[in-house]
């Protein structure tokens, strides 16, 4: 019984940096109506960024997330410049096509370099006890900082005026134009911001699993599975949303094999979108 | 329109013309090596006629096409191996099956809407293989392995490997005349109006949950033969093999290069596509980045011709419109 809690305590720790990806994807989502299907290859890429500058050049691992965040999110700016410009205010098919043949380029490229073997960074911290069970401190660190991250997405969203932009533009695009706000570049930076929080949450899930190239499609997964618990386009919810996944699988990994874990969140969020369209945690106006 | 009357048509005789061609000129010159290259031209043209059943007609993607193909070969082959069926008997289970299998899913996950049910086709991609590779009677991520006697029946190796390209030339045929047979019937319209505005067709009698499930239904099985001839002719299956992400990622690529929604421009393209993958692949420099030239090609068509070669011929040769569908 102590060994399940234990797990699922993890799980919840894990679920923070889990909703910390979510909100890089439904911050996109909730301010554009565009599906960014890069979500899952910029979070590979935040792993290979802590890979490169902790393993390659031996930084010490934490050192890799303010480099990991500027670099995720100048990626996210050319994203919006490449793909995604063109396709606001089209029918959302459009710009599910345009991210994912990016994201086609970005796999293709990266399993031309690096192929598909898997890469690990070691991290070393003390964890802490509780009985015959020990929770690694990088799960503890990881879960904090994701919370804190988090935290400051929602002091950016509600208390500067870039933040509270963002939600104008999100709320209305044009009346946000009429007031004044530079409604274009308030949309590169949104899709700047979701694409570096999805790269560092990668960067920090890389300080807990090994990971491989093609990792990516698992966690976009999972994401996506965390934006329908949680609401669309509510960051706040998504976090929720990563801690009640976390929750998940840390209750059922003590009974189910690890490769029926992403089915059974498959079928969650299938059960979830027909249950409740408009998502668990969510209520009105959240942005 | 029933059969006979589209017999009328001239658009029925390209079809025929194309398979003719297919069928007789590597047969007649008796060019293996041409008749690889225009069996993966086929399989490329039934993928993709059957995803643009999807993609063109009622206006859903399925990133997960390749499940079809994958189960398709996943089904033939286990019947072929352990029950020693008939190579016939088991495609046919297994183009059956898929279908009752998509109707069956169909029916729950169409209930999601537009770039939901986009997103819920990526993860049944996901549980399909998770499942193929937990399921022992077929293998695991091993695979299974069938005998070189598997194709005895069919005449020996040298003979069987033209008739499984007779039969897959097929099924390409079948699947462009599926294609044209929808498009031109009462179905095929109340799918292009759920393409076009879901809740007008709602509003206006389609059924339309209804539909889309027969459609994802539909075009689940040609593909599902498809994966069957395919892995019977290969005589080996497995799980990274059967649900290769790139094949259907290449089937939107084609179906979208051709011009959505056509049955000409998916043909097209997809012939297109093959011969420029035959290209790169023996290219040295290219090899290795297959995906992303299909991922450039994708992005350049989404952007700047969203129509596709269709849509560029019926622009620049506006009557070529009543002949070609």
């Amino acid at each position: 019984m102590l060994g399940v809690l234990a797990s699922i305590i993890d799980g919840v720790l894990v679920g923070l940096v889990y909703g910390l990806a979510a909100m890089g994807l439904t911050l996109i989502w909730g301010v554009m109506d565009v599906i960014n299907l890069t979500h899952g290859t910029m979070i590979v890429a935040g792993m290979f960024g802590l890979y490169g500058l902790a393993t390659a050049l031996g930084a010490p691992p934490y050192l890799a997330l303010p480099p990991v965040l500027i670099g995720g999110f100048l990626a996210g700016v050319a994203l919006y410049w490449v793909a995604v410009h063109r396709m606001v205010g089209r029918p959302p098919l459009m710009s599910l096509l345009s991210t994912f043949s990016i994201n086609l380029m970005l796999v293709g490229i990266g399993t031309g370099i690096w192929g598909t073997a898997l890469f690990n960074v070691d991290v070393s911290l003390p964890g802490i006890s509780m009985g015959r069970y020990t929770f690694p401190g990088a799960h503890i660190l990881a879960a904090i900082l994701a919370a804190v991250i988090a935290a400051s997405l929602y002091v950016f969203l509600h208390r500067t005026r870039l933040g509270k932009a963002v939600r104008a533009v999100a709320d209305n695009r044009e009346a946000a134009e009429l007031v004044g706000i530079p409604t274009t570049r308030v949309l590169a930076i949104t899709v700047g911001c979701g694409v570096a929080l999805a790269a560092v949450s990668g960067m920090l899930i890389g300080t807990l699993f090994p990971f491989t190239i093609l990792s990516g499609d698992g966690y976009q997964l999972k994401s996506f599975v965390v934006t329908v618990l949680g609401g669309f386009g509510n960051p706040l919810g998504a976090l929720m949303g990563g801690v009640a996944l976390g929750l998940l699988e840390g209750a059922i990994t003590p009974f189910v094999p690890v490769s029926w874990t992403l089915v059974i969140e498959f079928v969650l969020f299938v059960l979830v979108l027909i249950a409740f369209p408009g998502g668990v945690f969510s209520r009105r106006g959240a942005m | 329109m029933s059969l006979l009357r589209l017999t009328r048509r001239p658009f029925f005789w390209i079809i025929a013309l194309v398979i003719a061609i297919f069928v007789l000129v590597p047969w007649l010159g008796n060019d293996v090596q041409l008749r690889e290259s225009l069996l993966l031209a086929a399989l490329y043209i039934t993928l993709a006629s059957n995803l643009n059943l999807m993609l063109g007609y009622a206006g859903y993607i399925n990133f997960g096409s390749i499940v079809f193909f994958g189960l398709g070969g996943y089904i033939c082959v286990w019947l072929v191996n352990s029950y020693n069926w008939p190579l016939s008997a088991s495609l046919l289970t297994a183009g059956v099956g898929v279908s009752a299998l998509a109707l069956f899913f169909g029916l729950g996950i169409l209930r999601l809407r537009g770039a939901f049910f986009a997103l819920s086709t990526i993860g049944i991609v996901e549980a399909v293989q998770a499942f193929a590779e937990n399921f022992t009677p077929w293998g695991g991520s091993a695979g299974v392995y069938l005998s070189s006697s598997i194709f005895a029946p069919l005449g020996g190796p040298a003979r069987a490997l033209w008739v499984l390209y007779f039969m897959m030339v097929g099924v390409m045929g079948l699947s462009l005349y599926l294609s044209y047979a929808i498009k031109s019937s009462k179905f095929g319209l109340g799918l292009l109006a759920i393409g076009q505005n879901e809740d007008a067709a709602a509003i206006l009698g389609v059924p339309t949950p209804l539909y889309k499930a027969m459609v994802y239904s539909a075009s689940a099985f040609l593909p599902a033969i498809a994966g069957g001839l395919y892995f019977f002719k290969s005589a080996f299956i497995q799980p990274s093999d059967a649900f290769d992400l790139s094949l259907s990622t290449e089937a939107l690529v084609v179906a979208m290069l051709g011009g959505q929604g056509t049955v000409t421009g998916v043909a097209l393209g997809a012939y297109l596509y093959e011969e420029l993958r035959g290209y790169l692949l023996t290219s040295q420099t290219f090899s290795n980045f297959q995906l992303v030239i299909a991922g450039a090609l994708l992005l350049l068509i989404v952007l700047f011709f969203p129509g596709g070669l269709m849509g560029f011929i019926y622009s620049r040769f506006p009557r070529t419109q009543k002949v070609l569908e």
